[in-house]
């Protein structure tokens, strides 16, 4: 699913990947960690395509990165520390315009807002109103509309309650189950490496650690 | 991206053995110009004296052009071949950018001699004719042009934005010219039309045409260091990389 | 492409719907333009009838910055800039999307314009189909214009003065001949208002190519 060998990623003049060597197969969930700045946004975002490569090996999902980043995105779903929500827009407007986007039906964004356990009284309310636990989950019934192969998600379980990192865990759960590959970043080590079946450490733009968790 | 690392400034001036015989050679078409326009040829019938601020105000606007020209076909080749090269095309942002400047110059004093020109021979500094007002618009475009290379932002991001920006502008120009020509009349007619016979004959024709010739080497010299001095910047900036890597690379917490 | 392009269009309509920035703001400062001006020209209703036609297309050229300024701006929070290079739409579509939406603002607040030019100026129109066809196709130049060069501009913290800075000289032949087509529609003059119409229908379609062939690098560089 990702294979990167001594991929070099610059944000500027500023090395974010200093040469990360990962091999990530289909079904596992990996969790990222390391301090502050270690890279694993930087990761994330590379393995998105939305960070340019710029030395080493780049595969992700059969696809060569440093050729063309933009084939991949199809397939994958990411979650940032951003919502990606318009705040004007309702969450009906929202959820069926990140359908529409993949061809998804009605049928389907009704089922990930039951997913992730979004009341229908908020349907018809601007995003700009609800909670950030709430908003949170909108952009996660968006990212379960893609349907992704790849998730990648970065802080995931931040600004969610209880009740929303155990649907957050669930789903992941689930949907590597189902053949999808998740890959996260989270500070929160417990839970997370509850969930993960792997964890990598990142520092100074590096792998510096790869582990299975039971 | 290495090489880049590798290599090292030519000391810390931007001068070369070609670049110095190309100042001399600019001073003295230079010096040569001043002598044929201010002493050896003659005052117009009609124009009188200010016939010779012609020998300035045309050369510069030739020069703007041509410069400009170049900054397109610099931002062009950095969009369609940038990739392929080993420096990312950054060899073409610096062209894009030191044309540009030049441009802009060279546009500045077209409109002032021109400026000058018509408060000596028409009476006012500006008149809304189809030259005059193209060429303010010109200005302008490219000022902001060289606003937005000036963005702080990632190198690459912002070369390709301006030279995307370059691009639409040089689409913009023929537009601007044409609608505002369309528009308005008053201008004299090119006074150099090749094939035709020019309006203005003998020695201020030859020293008009020389004009042109020394203009552009002088820009040619202006332009050939502004490019070197952008790559020493670049390379200060580049220098910090080395290090930046090592430091990077030290963060791994023990 | 078009199916994207519509999307992404009225998405762009979906959020003015609900958050009716044009409607309430720019619509009103459009109006508030005419009247001072009016004040400027001493209401000498003569120079002001004169003048009506460019200082509509004046007063729809500051607004339409207003309107590209906001459009451009939802897309940068929140990290929507991310959202739409993730969602999978070609960048033309995007271009393609943002500028009908904006077209169609723009048309809105001509109409609250012109609805102005009448009731202060007392225009009167005299050739309905050249007035309709010059709108439309100074409302789609700037609405192409406006969208490359509002993406151009876009995620810089100086964009607010570098958006008129860049937008206005290139959009400068879309004044002058959306100027000339109203004034022989309206009377003023009796120019050749469907030759400039014509320029307007030529810089849309050049600007159109430009737009499609240069929203690649912005969208994913930006």
């Amino acid at each position: 699913m990702i294979g990167f060998e001594g991929a070099v990623a610059l944000m500027g003049r500023f090395p974010a990947l200093a040469g990360v060597d990962l091999m990530v197969s289909a079904g596992e969930r990996v969790l990222l960690q390391g301090p502050n700045g270690a890279g694993k946004t930087s990761l994330l975002r590379a393995v998105a395509g939305l960070l340019p490569v710029v030395a080493g090996t780049a595969e992700v999902l059969g696809q060569d990165l440093r050729a063309d980043r933009r084939g991949v995105r199809r397939h994958i779903g990411m979650l940032g520390h951003d919502n990606h929500l318009y705040a004007d827009l309702w969450v009906r407007d929202h959820m069926r315009f990140r359908a529409a986007a993949v061809g998804a039906d009605a049928q389907e964004v009704a089922r990930a807002m039951e997913l992730v356990e979004l009341p229908s009284r908020l349907w018809r309310v601007p995003t700009r109103r609800l909670s950030a636990g709430q908003r949170r989950r909108v952009a996660l019934a968006a990212l379960l509309v893609r349907r992704p192969r790849l998730w990648l998600l970065d802080e995931p379980h931040a600004g969610l309650d209880a009740r929303g990192r155990d649907v957050l865990d669930n789903l992941l759960l689930e949907a590597s189950s189902a053949g999808a590959t998740v890959v996260f970043a989270s500070h929160e080590v417990e839970r997370a490496q509850a969930v993960a079946d792997r964890v990598v450490d990142l520092g100074g733009g590096r792998v510096v650690g790869d582990r299975r968790v039971a | 991206m290495s090489e880049e690392l590798g290599s090292t400034a030519q000391g810390s001036m931007t001068a070369s053995v070609a670049t110095r015989v190309l100042g001399v050679v600019a001073a003295a078409a230079a010096a040569l110009m001043l002598v044929l326009g201010l002493v050896v040829s003659p005052a117009d019938v009609v124009q009188g004296e200010a016939v010779r601020l012609l020998y300035v105000h045309v050369p510069a606007i030739w020069v703007a052009y041509g410069s400009f020209g170049l900054t397109s076909l610099a931002s062009a080749l950095l969009l369609w071949r940038g990739r392929r090269r080993s420096d990312g095309g950054r060899h073409y942002d610096r062209l894009a950018g030191a044309a540009a400047e030049c441009g802009v110059v060279f546009t500045a004093i077209t409109l002032v001699s021109g400026s000058l020109w018509g408060k000596i021979t028409w009476g006012t500094y500006w008149q809304w004719d189809a030259r005059l007002t193209t060429t303010v618009l010109l200005f302008i475009t490219y000022v902001g042009y060289l606003a937005l290379r000036n963005l702080p932002a990632e190198p690459t991001v912002r070369a390709r934005r301006a030279a995307v920006m370059a691009l639409v502008s040089f689409v913009n120009v023929p537009i601007v010219h044409f609608s505002v020509d369309w528009w308005r009349t008053l201008h004299q007619p090119a006074s150099l039309r090749i094939g035709r016979r020019p309006e203005i004959t003998g020695e201020m024709y030859w020293t008009l045409l020389y004009s042109t010739l020394a203009v552009s080497v002088v820009a040619a010299w202006l332009m050939i260091h502004r490019y070197r001095v952008i790559r020493l910047e670049e390379l200060r900036d580049e220098a910090g990389l080395a290090v930046a890597l090592e430091q990077r690379r030290g963060e791994v917490v023990g | 492409m078009w199916r994207d392009a519509l999307l992404v269009a009225g998405k762009d309509l979906r959020i003015e719907l609900r958050a009716r920035v044009t409607i309430t703001q720019v619509a009103p400062l459009g109006v508030l333009i005419l009247v001072v001006f009016a004040f400027a020209f001493n209401a000498n209703a003569v120079l002001l009838a004169q003048g009506a036609a460019g200082l509509y297309w004046v007063a729809v050229m500051f607004g339409a910055v207003l309107i590209i300024q906001r459009a451009f701006d939802v897309e940068g929070d929140d990290g929507n800039q991310d959202a739409l290079r993730l969602s999978g739409f070609q960048p033309g579509s995007i271009f393609l999307g943002k500028a009908m939406a904006l077209a169609v603002q723009l048309l809105v607040l001509q109409t609250v314009l012109w609805v102005g030019l009448v009731v202060f100026f007392d225009v009167g129109v005299v050739d309905w189909p050249l007035l309709g066809c010059a709108g439309l196709a100074g409302t789609s130049t700037i609405a192409v214009c406006g969208t490359l060069y509002g993406a151009l501009a876009a995620g810089v913290s100086v964009r607010d003065t570098l958006l008129p800075l860049l937008l206005l000289p290139v959009l400068a032949p879309a004044l002058l001949a959306g100027t000339r087509a109203f004034e022989a529609a309206t009377g003023v003059t009796t120019d050749a208002g469907w030759n400039w119409t014509g320029l307007l229908f030529v810089m849309t379609a050049v600007y159109t190519v430009a737009g499609l062939a240069a929203f690649g690098p912005l969208v994913e560089d930006g």
